[in-house]
């Protein structure tokens, strides 16, 4: 396994008091909660930190981490040492507030079984509900509109043969149903973390994300894309193909639209009650002069036009 | 890997959306949270009931997700409730305003 540097993670010196660690966590923290932040790897940040702060916060555990010297590298190769744990008495040892099964090998192995006498969590005797599982699934913009199926593996936390906590794949086969928006939750009842002895299974809840859309954005229930039209089109007005969540249909532009303006497909949204709509937002977008007779009609707009785009603007 | 996904039974769960109502020991339940909290919550604005009285109390289903990003709020940050119900809001907010800027940057 690999030596985990938890005074880097946290951004401390060795020498840093209590007091610092806490500032640190605080700070760190509220730039990679997941809840709040928005950098790609919040999540795996955040895991880290905790795993960190679980070692640093508590005195006996950092001592014990200091012990194993100040030489070792991060994701250098690690194998407790053979004396490990002897000497400490670790009250709070274990696993305190955080979920276990976040932590990485190299906690597991220092503060996990070697020090299940010090007053870890005990697992086997207690009957302990099954923990809810959280998980994001990645979904298309159309998946909303029709409904569909993932295959899911999920990391899930069950009682080994040895009677100690094991983390184990599970691949689950879960239905998107039509209509979930971003952000939503979808619950599935007891097919969270087993539960211990008689403890009742866990809940799984699945977290909706959509994939990015190269060309259609959603706000809420509203779908919306950039429509480019020919200035022509958007003068004159005109009838146009538009690509939707649903299939392609047919847009009549009505004469003197500008660039920005919007046109809506009712209902042609995610479906809801009521369903959402779909913007059209009209994108003028100019033919190149790459011919002599195409820079000539622009030459002759320039003469008889006598349009003057600047002129709000008082010049 | 196809083939074998093919042979699991297909789950389906609820969406935890507006319209479906929860009652308060639905919500305890699902939020592992005894009802005492969940008063506590409600009096600062993070949850807000449907309803008149507590036996009649509904919640939306919306709700799970507030309850549980305030109570990781308030253990991961050392911010009460006050402080969470704030967070909740100026997210939900900045949510709004992500999704927005998201259509003007390609």
């Amino acid at each position: 396994m690999e030596y985990k540097d938890y005074y880097k993670i946290m951004g401390v010196h060795r020498d840093a008091t209590q007091d610092d660690i806490k500032r640190a966590y605080r700070k760190l923290a509220r730039k990679y909660h997941p809840d709040v932040s928005k950098e790609a790897d919040a999540e795996t940040r955040f895991k880290e930190l905790g795993e960190a702060y679980e070692v640093l916060k508590d005195p006996e555990k950092r001592v014990a981490y200091d012990r194993l010297g100040s030489n070792w590298r991060a994701g250098q190769e690690f194998r407790p040492p053979p004396d490990w744990g002897h000497g400490f008495e670790f009250h709070g040892g274990g696993f305190t507030e955080a979920d276990a099964s976040q932590f990485s090998d190299f906690f597991e192995s220092l503060f996990g079984r070697g020090f299940a006498h010090g007053g870890g969590r005990p697992w086997q005797e207690t009957s302990a509900h099954g923990q809810d599982v959280y998980a994001k699934v990645y979904i298309e913009i159309e998946d909303a509109y029709h409904g569909a199926s993932r295959a899911l593996t999920l990391k899930s936390t069950v009682l080994g043969a040895d009677g100690r906590p094991q983390v184990k794949d599970r691949t689950l086969n879960v239905r998107i149903p039509k209509g979930v928006r971003q952000g939503q939750y979808i619950r599935l009842t007891g097919q969270g973390d087993p539960g211990f002895g008689n403890g009742k299974q866990g809940d799984l809840y699945l977290e909706i994300e959509f994939q990015h859309h190269p060309y259609y954005h959603v706000e809420g229930k509203n779908v919306y894309i950039d429509l480019p039209i020919a200035p022509w089109e958007a003068i004159l007005g005109a009838t146009v193909k538009t690509p939707t969540p649903t299939g392609i249909v047919e847009l009549k532009i009505p004469a003197g639209s500008v660039s920005g303006g919007k046109l809506r497909l009712k209902g042609r949204g995610i479906p809801a009650k009521p369903d959402g709509d779909f913007y059209v937002v009209l994108k003028v977008s100019l033919p190149p002069a790459d011919t002599d007779a195409t820079r000539a009609v622009y030459q002759e707009m320039a003469r008889i036009t006598r349009f003057n785009p600047r002129a709000s603007l008082g010049v | 890997m196809r083939m074998k996904n093919e042979l699991l039974p297909l789950m389906s769960g609820d969406i935890l959306e507006e319209d479906l109502e929860l009652t308060l020991a639905d919500l305890c339940r699902v939020c592992h949270m005894p009802a005492e909290q969940v008063f506590e919550l409600i009096e600062e604005g993070i949850i807000e009931p449907k309803g008149d009285n507590r036996a009649v109390w509904r919640f939306q289903g919306t709700s799970v997700r507030r309850v549980r990003c305030a109570v990781q709020l308030r253990r991961d940050l050392g911010v009460n409730w006050a402080g969470a119900a704030l967070a909740l809001e100026l997210l939900d907010e900045l949510y709004v305003l992500r999704m927005r800027l998201r259509r003007f940057e390609h």
